[in-house]
């Protein structure tokens, strides 16, 4: 087990550094340049320099002067170092940006996963043992619902019901105009308010697939031999539904589970903009816009790397759970 | 089903008509069966004769499908006499499994479904339930206790991610009334395994079932049907998917358990070989139906159903020099649109003129041969 997860570390390591190399090209050929920006509007000042010089004395002091493949190969050597350099368009180091939006993200994402967890499961197994019957047609419709609805449109609606008519929580934002009175534990009531309808949304549109799919698994595995085994052996139903069965449809779902891992960090983008919360995923929104090249760098590289780990945390967590694929 | 067509298309209209009727006849009798405290009164009943151990009588499982209601079991009678061996033959699809599965109440429902008719399970002690009105709480009771399965497909039947201790383990524990400790439990099963011919049984205990090979898993099969030394054991095609060496051992250590317990065995083949070998009766079925029932001798030696014939003429005999094997023309009728004659009347290459009329009844050849056929009416009921 030890010697597959290293060979499984260091392929990633290989892997890494091609889907960095193609973020870098990608990054580097995006059509809205942060440094040209910069040098058109400092040549329309009066009196100054002209755009081509402006660029080359900008592109030099962003280090931006070299080749796609030389400057990949200095971003490399930076990042191996842990140097991953200022953003340009926050104008802060990288990581201390990262560091102040990323964590409102993961408790978002951490929250509405474990939502999304404790409510879709149990509902795709209740909606499995009683296949056709009229609870399965209800959780089935609600899902399909869930899934068919885009973001923009229920989080406009539920704005519409609970913040406009209701009143029950505000517009938009993530702190209250009263934020600064508050005592501490109000603060973190203020916010965890503001963070309600997000989740919410964040919720309902991701438990239609994972439903489904404990819906499907399940019943492949109620209509498998050794269920009927387990009920020939005088098993009760609850047993032979939640310890053998579920112990089987466990194996599909911890893939999805451990893939799902990145998503804790990389942020609810199109959420967090309905909702301006300012969390990683709207922060990269307007840093890539912006074309931000080393906060866009770092922030996909950082992706890639969980995505890996994810990948192989399933593997683990797959082997954990079914002993066929036990690697001695 | 009056307007169904021949060549069994349906219309839209006429599948949504009969699912609805589907879901009305099946709703009314899973509500029946879900009732909670029945009392035991209504599923109490006597054995017609105490020396049998499950008497099944005029027996009917149905299953509601999309395309229609299929008679799967329709309206078989046979005895299993205690202690003894009773070997169900008949072609796939002939409600065989479906037989032995409406004895342990496992039928995929709510689509399969008990319809009419009685089983009728000796306890001992003169006490006796109905299975088929039975509640669940009393099944569980009863299955893996006093009547288990040993099903055809050893290589799905385990469950893959428990060992094999593990789940042997869980029947003793189930059904123990005494309390027995984790270390007691565990002992019976090592003991179990050893019984079956396992040699490295402690190995085996904690191997998981992919682990273990065909053979040995039906191995397994068999120790945990055995762990509650159950009344009636269900042998559902034990061997089929097993190789000749192997068939031969299994079948062995059936015959062998069988008289160290006692206990009676119904089983389930379409290997005639195997029935010869293990059976004391025998019950031929064709699509649904008994066709011929009698003893191991009586069927052997005297096959008297046409279907019967057929299928004896129809197997390999050694020494016999045969061009070519003999084979039953014509298929099986289709399961949703039976005919109201004999079923096997299209297939058949001795018909007589009666063969037309309404579905024969059963004539008996002797006090335990009986067949169900028009060319013994003249001979026996003077007709």
């Amino acid at each position: 087990m030890t010697k597959f997860i290293i060979k499984r570390i260091l392929l990633s390591i290989v892997i890494l550094f091609f889907v960095t190399l193609i973020i870098y090209a990608v990054m580097r050929c995006l059509p809205t340049s942060y440094i040209e920006n910069i040098a058109r509007q400092k040549s329309m000042q009066p009196g100054s320099k002209s755009f081509e010089e402006w660029m080359t004395q900008l592109e030099a002091m962003y280090n931006m002067d070299k080749g796609i493949i030389p400057g990949f190969i200095s971003w490399w050597g930076q990042m191996l170092q842990g140097e991953f350099g200022d953003s340009w368009y926050y104008t802060v180091p990288v990581i201390e940006k990262f560091n102040d939006t990323v964590w409102l993200s993961f408790v978002m994402g951490a929250v509405s996963m474990f939502f999304e967890l404790a409510i879709a499961i149990p509902l795709g197994v209740l909606a499995a043992t009683k296949q056709y019957s009229r609870t399965d047609y209800t959780i089935t419709v609600v899902a399909l619902a869930g899934i068919s609805l885009p973001t923009f449109f229920f989080a406009s609606l539920m704005k519409l019901v609970f913040a406009v008519k209701l009143g029950w929580f505000d517009l938009f934002g993530l702190v209250g105009r009263i934020h600064d009175q508050l005592s501490p534990w109000g603060q973190f009531l203020d916010k965890a308010n503001h963070l309600v309808m997000p989740i919410i949304v964040l919720v309902v549109l991701s438990i239609g697939s994972l439903m489904r799919y404990t819906r499907t698994n399940m019943l492949e595995v109620l209509n498998s031999d050794y269920i009927r085994t387990a009920r020939a052996k005088g098993l009760p139903e609850g047993k032979v539904i939640y310890h053998h069965a579920f112990r089987n449809t466990l194996i599909p779902l911890v893939t999805i589970i451990g893939g799902s891992l990145p998503g804790l960090f990389s942020g609810a983008l199109i959420t967090e903009t309905l909702f301006s919360i300012p969390g990683i995923g709207f922060t990269s929104y307007h840093a890539m816009v912006g074309g931000d090249i080393p906060f866009s760098m770092f922030y996909l590289t950082f992706l890639s790397i969980l995505t890996l780990a994810g990948n192989l945390i399933s593997d683990i967590l797959y082997a954990v759970v079914d002993p066929r694929v036990r690697i001695s | 089903m009056a307007k169904k067509n021949n060549d069994g298309y349906l219309s839209a209209a006429e599948t949504r008509r009969i699912s609805r009727q589907n879901r009305k006849t099946t709703n009314e009798l899973e509500k029946k069966r879900k009732r909670k405290n029945v009392p035991e009164s209504e599923y109490l009943t006597t054995m017609k004769d105490p020396g049998n151990a499950v008497e099944f009588e005029d027996l009917h499982t149905y299953f509601f499908t999309d395309v229609g209601t299929v008679h799967s079991v329709d309206g078989i009678s046979f005895d299993v006499p205690l202690g003894k061996t009773v070997g169900v033959v008949g072609e796939s699809g002939c409600g065989k499994s479906v037989t032995s599965l409406s004895l342990m109440q496992l039928l995929q429902r709510p689509q399969g479904q008990i319809v009419s008719g009685s089983i009728r399970l000796n306890l001992g002690n003169g006490k006796a339930y109905d299975i088929t009105k039975t509640p669940e709480k009393v099944m569980q009771k009863l299955r893996g206790n006093f009547i288990s399965m040993i099903f055809q497909e050893p290589m799905t039947a385990l469950n893959p991610v428990f060992r094999i201790g593990e789940q042997i383990n869980e029947v003793i524990a189930l059904h123990d009334d005494e309390g027995k400790s984790d270390e007691s439990i565990k002992e019976r099963t090592i003991e179990l395994l050893e019984m079956v011919g396992i040699a490295n049984s402690e190995g085996v205990y904690k191997m998981y079932p992919h682990e273990l090979s065909g053979g040995m898993r039906q191995r397994v099969m068999i120790a945990m049907a055995l762990a509650c030394s159950p009344k009636i054991i269900i042998a559902d095609e034990p061997t089929t998917a097993l190789d000749v060496t192997i068939q031969a051992q299994i079948l062995d250590l059936l015959r062998n358990l069988k008289d160290k317990i006692n206990s009676s065995i119904m089983f389930i083949t379409h290997d005639l070989g195997v029935i010869a070998e293990m059976a004391d009766y025998v019950v031929v079925m064709y699509a649904g139906r008994v066709v011929e029932k009698g003893t191991a001798l009586e069927i052997f030696a005297h096959p008297s159903h046409p279907y019967t014939i057929g299928l004896m003429a129809s197997k390999p005999v050694v020494g016999k020099k045969a061009e070519k094997l003999y084979s039953i023309p014509g298929k099986v009728p289709n399961p949703v649109n039976m005919p109201d004659y004999c079923y096997f009347k299209d297939r058949c290459e001795m018909c007589v003129s009666r063969c037309s009329g309404e579905y024969p009844g059963m004539i008996k050849l002797s006090d335990t041969h009986y067949v169900s056929c028009y060319r013994y009416y003249d001979e026996k009921e003077g007709k």
